[in-house]
């Protein structure tokens, strides 16, 4: 009954998974009712999963020997690690109520799925990064900055619910809970700037590398991680010149994420060559 | 520690029982509390008293031994108040022990409040409290039941919606300012027209920080007055449609008999300004703001009817929490009453 829990990666993960999960239904218990949830019993939730979620991908990573951005589902949690690395590193800084809650909801939700769809972690690519450490940090960087921007499209979901409220004159409900709009305005730019910056910094260390040898990288990711980049870019480069604002950017960067989000899987399809079977506890869950 | 053996009774009348004219006359005036104090210590069995008078209550805390007849405290009252020897028998109330304890903590938590779950009475109950230690006339059990009457205050106001929601058209304008800017101290505020309920708002926004006032008005001697007063900057009526692009929040409240603010003049505005939200507050009758202004991306609008809708909400919420809030402190009030009994 119990054979779930063992010492497997997938485990760990599971489990990060599951805390996530009930720290989103932990305060959706207390919004439902119109009442304040805990924050310090969210955050602390949130951080057992983030510490064994850490453990998780730390086992995949030895095992692999490289920073575990193998196949879609390693892919997937790691988006996930650097969501929640995030909120837990801004999350007491900005004082942002009801980031706990959107963040444990939205890794709640890629966690279960990327662990669901058994297909994703049935093959891992082998040796992906090879021996060179900049590689390494060049993949590590692009996934997390996807973490910023899911953090990024969270905030613009707050804003956009915070607008509505306001503009509709309802403000009994969830705009209670929620910070100024001015405030996620601002927070929303600071996560463009990082998440671009971040982005930007690791194709450069990638560039180096394709320069020297293009054939290590195949056309379907280069189009797609450079149409990402610069949608981002030019995203930011409007919101710095004050060309999208308000909520027309709140929507921009919703929809930017999900589409960067839609393409991990092709890119980490188009590129299976050597493949490796995946570990039997993947096989198992 | 120390036990009190004594009754605990409660006699007083608010807001809820009698009409105001006769809570004028009950209310003691600050120059004969000490007399009052002496008055009622002086009586036969009674050992502790501490008296609670604001503008809806005038109260007397008192423990005695037992036996006593409340009729020479109410009597003794009356008459030092130079009115009718019944009159706080017929237009007021009496509770005994674990029933005056209820009473305290639900006065405390502003649930016996006009306006339900409003913060100043905690304020003047403890005013009370310290009146009556000046005094001297503070024991055991009085001493107690003031302090865990402020703890269940606190208590009722973190773990209750009793307090939630602001409750008055001003204050409403200013929590809606909270939720569009987060912080007033930056905001620039102009205000066209003075009225009432204008100046009521300045105040609230005030006290949440703001300080970049500006007042306009058709009569510029007024709109000087009123920055003065508000330690704010005049600026003539025929300039303001020229500087609405400076100002972060307007309030208008003219008597002019068609809109001075429409959609089209903020347009231009807002081009320039678009990622800055403005907040309207349009406290005119007949309205000041033609309501296609909200229209306009990051604009905010609300009016006198906006705001009164939002109050009334908050006040129904409130007393939806009333009957949970009042349940909760009986509760405590019962428990401390048995400890003190036990």
């Amino acid at each position: 009954m119990f054979d779930f829990i063992s010492s497997s990666d997938r485990s760990w993960l599971w489990v990060g998974t599951l805390l996530y999960t009930g720290g989103f239904f932990f305060a959706l218990s207390f919004l439902l009712r119109a009442r304040p949830h805990s924050r310090l019993t969210l955050f602390l939730i949130v951080v057992a999963g983030f510490i064994t979620q850490t453990i998780g991908l730390n086992l995949r990573g030895l095992e692999a020997g490289s920073c575990p951005l193998g196949n879609t589902f390693e892919i997937l949690q790691f988006v996930v690690w650097s969501l929640v690395l995030l909120y837990l590193a801004i999350g007491p800084v900005f004082r942002v109520s009801l980031l706990g809650f959107f963040t444990s909801g939205l890794a709640a939700c890629l966690g279960i799925i990327s662990l669901v769809v058994s297909d994703w972690d049935l093959e891992r690519r082998a040796n992906i990064l090879g021996p060179n450490v900049w590689i390494e940090l060049h993949a590590a960087l692009a996934i997390f900055s996807y973490g910023v921007f899911a953090l990024l499209a969270l905030t613009s979901v707050m804003y956009l619910v915070q607008n509505r409220s306001l503009k509709r004159k309802k403000v009994h409900g969830l705009s209670r809970f929620l910070p100024s709009i001015t405030e996620l305005d601002q927070i929303i730019l600071r996560l463009l700037v990082t998440g671009v910056g971040i982005l930007t910094t690791s194709l450069v260390l990638g560039s180096i590398y394709w320069v020297r040898d293009a054939g290590t990288v195949d056309w379907p990711k280069l189009t797609i991680t450079v149409g990402i980049w610069s949608a981002y870019f030019v995203t930011f480069s409007l919101r710095w010149r004050r060309r999208v604002v308000a909520h027309t950017l709140a929507w921009t960067c919703i929809l930017l994420f999900i589409v960067a989000l839609g393409s991990i899987w092709p890119v980490t399809s188009s590129h299976f060559s050597p493949a490796v079977p995946a570990t039997p506890a993947v096989l198992s869950l | 520690m120390q036990r009190a053996t004594g009754s605990l009774i409660n006699i007083g009348a608010s807001h809820q029982t009698a009409p105001i004219d006769i809570r004028e006359k009950l209310s003691v005036p600050p120059e004969r509390m000490a007399a009052i104090y002496r008055e009622i210590i002086g009586l036969p069995r009674v050992q502790e008293v501490a008296l609670l008078n604001t503008c809806n209550r005038t109260e007397i805390y008192a423990v005695a031994e037992a036996g006593l007849d409340t009729t020479s405290l109410t009597h003794s009252f009356c008459l030092f108040q130079e009115l009718e020897p019944t009159t706080l028998s017929r237009y007021g109330f009496e509770w005994r022990d674990g029933h005056a304890v209820r009473h305290l903590f639900d006065v405390a938590s502003g649930l016996d409040s006009l306006v339900v779950g409003e913060t100043e009475i905690l304020g003047q109950v403890k005013t009370a409290y310290s009146a009556a230690t000046e005094q001297g006339t503070l024991g055991p059990l009085l001493n107690r039941l003031f302090q865990k009457s402020f703890q269940a205050a606190k208590w009722a106001r973190t773990h209750t919606a009793i307090g939630k929601g602001q409750v008055s058209v001003g204050t409403v304008a200013v929590d809606l300012a909270l939720k569009i800017f987060g912080d007033l101290r930056h905001c620039r505020i102009l205000v066209v027209g003075a009225g009432e309920i204008s100046e009521r708002t300045i105040t609230a926004l005030k006290s949440r920080g703001a300080t970049r006032i500006t007042i306009c008005n058709r009569t510029d001697q007024k709109a000087m007055e009123l920055a003065h007063q508000y330690g704010g900057q005049a600026l003539p009526y025929q300039q303001f449609q020229q500087a609405l692009g400076q100002f972060d929040i307007i309030i208008c409240s003219t008597s002019s008999p068609t809109p001075i603010l429409t959609r089209e003049n903020l347009l231009p505005w807002m081009k320039n300004r678009a990622y800055q939200p403005l907040f309207l507050i349009d406290l005119a009758l007949p309205r000041d703001i033609d309501e296609r202004a909200a229209e306009v991306e990051n604009v905010f609008l609300y009016n006198i009817d906006d705001l009164s809708q939002i109050a009334e909400e908050n006040l129904a919420l409130r007393h939806a929490e009333m009957v949970r809030c009042r349940e909760m402190l009986a509760r405590r009030a019962d428990h401390f009453w048995k400890c003190n009994r036990d």
